[in-house]
């Protein structure tokens, strides 16, 4: 049966890198704050329309709080309702904090002998790497065997930005920001660097969209890919809050996958001048 | 005797006129009266940046100082510049930097040239920044800019239109 949740799982495990119909974003009420232990609220959801909450509420395994010292916390007040969920944080520490999930596995693809399409894991399943052997057969015919990584992440800042959360976990894709993402201005570019197990990559496909889709006819997405360094420079098409989306694919995968990608999603606000 | 105190007190008249022109800056402030249902004194931010975009001294900054449990610096990102250009790096309250917010008038501050965070200015482009955030209401911001030294008086001024009045910028050198 369809639900939110198998939407969500799948979204997990997907092998394939395509641009997905459904967009899953978490959005702070605001990114820079004054004054002491402030308390931020989000939302965050599985939607179509960006930063419009029409499809389903994120599931929240896996979210948690990583603080401008290093550590990580779960987040308050949470409530999962139909298409969105809501939650807060306390911003005891001063600094850049940052509120997301990552998460990856294996997956794997093949052809049966009656030319049927078979996958592992299961919808709905976590890959147990210890099962692979077993359940996916080695000679199976057309097999695709990928490590797929995703991670969803956004920033806010209690007073003077901090760095520390940017230290590279070197697992999957993940943002490494030039410019900081809580100083971000309509009129200035931004540099944002993206490395993949660690190593800066090119040609990660990079997308940006601006919120009030539903209010104009296209939604004008900036498409960026990284250069040799990693990195993409974005031009701001004005104030607002961005959704930023980037995903890249290789071969330089650990056995048993013979492919490796990775998928990430950012929202991103930008003052006006 | 006689000729030692009328030296002496000629040596003291010609100290005196010397140190008559003291250099410094004054910043004149016009916070407008505004026809709104609802008024708020704004938060008001005026700082000295140089050539290079770099904050050389904050020079004013106004806010709820009263509220309790510092609840009045929730609103002082709403400065937007003034916040990442040293605002966030301020420890507030300040001495000399920091007061309460003010309603419509008129308001003069004046800086020394000859000492403090201003004395010894290096030679080049500066420029002061106004900024001005109101409780439901807007935001402006205003630039003076001017070139250090200068060996006359030199005024700056300029006037915002909304949030911010006439602003006078006087360089007494």
């Amino acid at each position: 049966m369809f639900n939110a949740r198998t939407l969500f799982l799948s979204l997990l495990t997907l092998t394939a890198v395509e641009a997905q119909a459904h967009r899953a974003w978490i959005q702070p009420a605001l990114t820079v704050l004054s004054g002491e232990k402030a308390v931020v609220s989000f939302d965050a959801a599985v939607s179509n329309t960006i930063f419009i909450a029409d499809h389903a509420a994120l599931r929240s395994n896996g979210l948690n709080v990583t603080a401008p010292d290093g550590s990580v916390r779960d987040v308050e007040n949470l409530h999962t309702g139909k298409n969105r969920t809501v939650f807060d944080v306390t911003l005891d520490q001063q600094g850049t904090y940052r509120i997301g999930m990552a998460s990856s596995g294996l997956s794997a693809r093949w052809e049966t002998e009656d030319g049927k399409r078979a996958f592992w894991p299961p919808r709905g399943e976590k890959a147990d790497p210890a099962e692979f052997s077993k359940k996916v057969p080695a000679d199976a015919k057309n097999l695709s065997v990928s490590y797929n990584s995703r991670r969803m992440e956004t920033f806010v800042t209690a007073g003077v930005p901090t760095d520390g959360i940017f230290t590279p976990s070197n697992k999957g894709l993940e943002m490494i920001p030039v410019t900081h993402p809580n100083d971000l201005f309509a009129g200035e570019a931004a540099t944002l660097r993206f490395l993949m197990d660690g190593e800066a990559v090119e040609g990660v496909e990079v997308t940006l969209i601006r919120e009030g889709t539903r209010y104009r006819n296209s939604e004008d997405a900036i498409e960026l890919h990284t250069n040799k360094q990693g990195e993409v420079v974005i031009n701001w098409q004005g104030a607002g809050r961005y959704f930023v989306e980037a995903s890249y694919r290789d071969n330089k995968a650990q056995a048993p996958a013979t492919q490796r990608s990775g998928g990430y999603t950012a929202v991103l606000e930008v003052l006006p001048d | 005797m006689t000729i030692f105190r009328q030296t002496a007190l000629a040596a003291l008249v010609v100290a005196a006129a010397t140190q008559a022109q003291a250099a410094d800056l004054t910043l004149d402030i016009q916070l407008p009266e505004l026809a709104v249902a609802e008024y708020h004194k704004p938060y008001v931010a005026a700082w000295l940046e140089n050539g290079n975009n770099e904050v050389v001294a904050q020079l004013t900054v106004w806010y709820d100082v009263d509220k309790r449990n510092d609840a009045g610096k929730k609103w002082l990102k709403d400065m937007r510049q003034w916040w990442r250009r040293g605002g966030r790096s301020l420890e507030l309250p300040a001495d000399g930097i920091s007061g309460a917010t003010q309603g419509p008038g008129e308001y003069q501050l004046t800086y020394s040239l000859d000492k403090g965070p201003l004395a010894n200015l290096p030679e080049g482009d500066y420029r002061v920044r106004v900024e001005a955030a109101r409780e439901v209401g807007g935001r402006e911001l205003i630039n003076l800019p001017f070139h250090w030294p200068t060996s006359e008086k030199t005024i700056v001024s300029e006037a915002g239109s909304s949030e911010l009045g006439k602003l006078r910028l006087t360089i007494q050198p």
